[in-house]
Parts: C-alpha cells; sequence; structure tokens
C-alpha cells in the first residue's frame, strides 16, 4: 500500500502525537480486513509533532469516541482519490463502555455487568465524570 | 421524587417542602404516630453506621411502621457474592422502603435503577449523604430561622469530609452565604468545590487555618472529624486528628447566638466543657435527624 493514497476511506489527521496507537485500538481497526497506515511523530506546521492514520475502506468509525480522545482532530472522507468532506469530531456528552472508572471505591470495580458511564460536565474544560461515583477522568 | 441518592436531587421547594413537614411533625407527634401503619422499612447497610441505622429505624417505629434489615455485609448474602442489583431485587418483595449505606461509591444509584420501591441513600463511601445534609439543613433552619444572610465556618477536614462538600452545595442556592473554611494545609477544600461551586455561584469564601481568626464574625461553625479511613498513612491521621479542637476558651469573641454543628460522632475536635454551652447544637442536631428522615419516609411513600 502506498501510504500517501487511499482509494476510498479516511484520513484521520492532526492526532496529538503519540495518541495514534490509543486511536487505533479503541476503534478496533485491527479487526479490519483492510490496509491501515499509522504515522507516528509526522511533521506538523500546527503542532510541530502529529500522528496520522490512514484507512483504506469506507467503514463506520465511531465519531464519539474520536471526539472524546482529542476533538482537534481532522477526519477527512476520501472517496476516488479525492477528499470529499472534512470535519472535527465534537466531544461527545456522554460516552459509554468506552473507558472505564479508575476509582477503587467506585461501584463499577466490583458490580457485574454495568454499564461504563462517563457524562461530560465541563465543555470548556473537556470534564468527564463517572454516572455513578462523580469521579472526574483522569486523562 | 421516588428516591433520594443525591442532595441536588431535590429542588428548593422540596427541600422546603420536608422542613415544613419536619417542623409539623415535632410540634404534632401524635397526629404522625400511626401514619406508616402497616409499612415496612428495610435498612441495608452494607457497612456498619450504627448511628444513621438508628435515626431510620427510630423514624419509621415513630411513624407506625416497622423495619428489618442488616446492619453490616458480613451477615448478608453480600459476603456470599450477590450483586446490589439482586439483594435489592430481593428486598423490595419484603419492604415498602429501602434505607442503603454501602462502602461503594454510585451504589444506592445501581439500586435505584433496579428497584420496585423506594431507595433512600444513607451514605455511600466518600461521595453522598443527603440524608445527613437534610438534617443540617433542618438544624439550620430551626435554630437560626433563615437559610440567607448566614456567615458559615467549617472547620476540620474539608479535603475528605463529603458532609462539608454537600453541605456548601446545598447552601449555593441560596442568597448571601459566606464560606469560612478553616483546615490544615493538607486538609484544604478541593479545587473543583471551589470552581464548580463557590466561585460559579458568586459565593463569598475565605481560607485560614486558624479557628479563632474569623470567629466573631461566624452564625454557624461547623466541625468535622478526621477520618482514619480517608488516610493512607498512619502517621499522617495521627499527625492531623487533633488539629483543632474547639473548647470554652477559642469559642470567647463568638457571638451569642452562634450555632455549633456537628455530624457526629465526634472524637476530640469538640472539648465536653462546650457541650452544656448553649450555642451546642450537635445533640439537638442528632435529634433532627430523625424528624427529617420521618418527613422523607412520608414523602417517598405518598402518605400525607
Ligand atoms: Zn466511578
Amino acid at each position: 500500500m502506498n501510504i500517501d493514497s487511499i482509494k476510498n476511506g479516511f484520513v484521520i489527521d492532526h492526532i496529538k502525537a503519540g495518541k495514534g496507537m490509543e486511536i487505533y485500538e479503541k476503534l478496533n481497526l485491527n479487526k479490519l480486513d483492510c490496509q491501515v497506515a499509522i504515522i507516528t511523530n509526522a511533521k506538523s506546521k500546527k503542532t510541530g509533532r502529529k500522528d496520522i492514520i490512514k484507512i483504506d475502506k469506507n467503514i463506520n468509525i465511531d465519531i464519539d469516541i474520536l471526539g472524546f480522545i482529542d476533538p482537534g482532530i481532522t477526519i477527512n472522507i476520501v472517496k476516488d482519490d479525492k477528499i470529499i468532506d472534512k470535519f472535527h469530531p465534537e466531544a461527545p456528552n456522554e460516552l459509554i463502555n468506552i473507558v472505564e472508572c479508575q476509582n477503587p471505591r467506585c461501584i463499577t470495580s466490583v458490580e457485574k455487568d454495568l454499564d461504563h458511564i462517563f457524562i461530560l460536565t465541563d465543555k470548556e474544560n473537556q470534564v468527564y465524570r463517572c454516572k455513578y461515583c462523580e469521579m472526574s477522568l483522569k486523562r | 421524587m421516588k428516591n433520594l441518592i443525591d442532595i441536588k436531587d431535590l429542588s428548593v421547594e422540596e427541600i422546603n417542602n420536608l422542613i415544613e413537614v419536619a417542623k409539623d411533625i415535632m410540634a404534632n407527634r401524635e397526629k404522625y404516630s400511626h401514619k406508616c401503619d402497616g409499612k415496612k422499612l428495610a435498612t441495608l447497610f452494607f457497612e456498619p453506621s450504627t448511628r444513621t441505622r438508628l435515626s431510620f429505624e427510630a423514624a419509621m417505629m415513630e411513624l407506625g411502621g416497622n423495619v428489618l434489615g442488616f446492619s453490616e455485609a458480613s451477615s448478608s448474602s453480600v459476603s456470599k457474592g450477590e450483586s446490589v442489583a439482586d439483594t435489592i431485587r430481593v428486598v423490595g418483595c419484603y419492604s415498602d422502603i429501602i434505607a442503603m449505606r454501602h462502602p461503594k461509591e454510585g451504589a444506592p444509584f445501581v439500586a435505584a435503577q433496579k428497584s420496585t420501591v423506594p431507595i433512600i441513600n444513607a451514605g455511600d463511601g466518600g461521595h453522598n449523604h443527603p440524608t445527613q445534609t437534610l438534617t443540617d439543613l433542618l438544624t439550620i433552619n430551626c435554630e437560626k430561622g433563615r437559610f440567607d444572610n448566614l456567615t458559615i465556618g467549617v472547620c476540620g477536614d474539608l479535603k475528605f469530609g463529603r458532609t462539608v462538600h454537600s453541605l456548601i452545595t446545598a447552601m449555593s442556592r441560596y442568597k448571601n452565604i459566606k464560606f469560612v473554611l478553616i483546615s490544615p494545609k493538607e486538609l484544604t477544600i478541593p479545587d473543583y468545590i471551589k470552581k464548580e461551586i463557590l466561585e460559579k455561584n458568586n459565593m463569598q469564601y475565605c481560607e485560614t487555618n486558624d479557628i479563632e481568626e474569623y470567629m466573631e464574625e461566624l452564625d454557624i461553625l461547623y466541625m468535622t472529624r478526621v477520618q482514619r479511613e480517608r488516610f493512607f498513612n498512619e502517621d499522617d491521621y495521627v499527625r492531623l486528628k487533633d488539629y483543632y479542637i474547639l473548647n470554652k476558651e477559642k469559642l470567647k469573641k463568638a457571638k451569642q447566638d452562634l450555632c455549633i454543628m456537628h455530624p457526629l460522632p465526634r472524637v476530640n475536635e469538640i472539648a465536653t466543657d462546650v457541650d452544656d454551652d448553649e450555642r451546642a447544637c450537635y445533640f439537638k442536631q442528632a435529634g433532627y435527624g430523625k424528624f427529617i428522615r420521618m418527613a422523607l419516609i412520608l414523602k417517598l411513600l405518598e402518605i400525607k
């Protein structure tokens, strides 16, 4: 695969350097049957260094996960070798089963079959709190 | 309102209504003595808290109802590994209302999702304890006659002290409230309480480690205990537990109508020579706790 060009799919650009692998894992990109390229530590005019992920297939990607990890990401949609759309993901109001609460005193640490739910309580500062114990998510 | 999990679940009107009912109960005990005839309150205490449990049980008994339950997890099915969800579904078959205390934060919220009867959070770890806050509010209302224009000193463990955090949150809805935050530097109030509650609501506050510095300005002095279970390090606990000891001497400059509160149990933070001072309200406060719980049980069971 020529990592410079994909025919149909996505280019996830302007990922904070070092966050590329996290996105790869959270989006389960290892499960895809198409080609996926991760470029780490690419030069960026804006931020110095960035990661880029290219996916050579038109799959359903979970925009909420991207918005949670970094709303500064740019998602480019590629069709027939051309970028046909470009946007930033928004930080979602609710995260369900994307991250687990790290508070050892939280009920989610012992009770089985609970969804892990986080609510965006402070949009400006991107603060998410556990729906059960209200502990803020550390990142 | 079907459950009480977090004090923020209650509107100002609902709180005022509970306080009015509690005051009516205090004035007319007979009138309420059969309101809950034939009803059962289950007290599910997954961790022990004798005072809170007795307060709930006394409240239900005084309404003519009955109580059942357990006082620690080792004597219950939890020790066999039963989930909160299952316990609550079963107990709901045997009772009309449940008061639940649990060491894990958010457990009463989980219970409320699964329960067929009203759930009252009687304390979940270091998180919420809404009936303590209601008790504090009834005490303030009865002793001061108002919820606005008050200078409130809170003293002791402001870092882990959830009763203080809840009190600040509850008082943030009223006008012209000033907080004096008194703590050693290791136990100061968390930043998020300052930013998300005090500053967001434009409340006045100041911080000091000297209990006497603002004594003459206070309308209320809320003392708290430093809790051993919040410390990872025994040395830190020993060093900080007796940092503040309120005694007669330190009250010299205090107002004559100061109201001294404490959620109890106390350890050393209030000397016993204060107990006979008419400004000491902490034992009365425990009494108010029963009346507000009576009002809450009536409200959740929709009994008029
Ligand atoms: Zn949690």
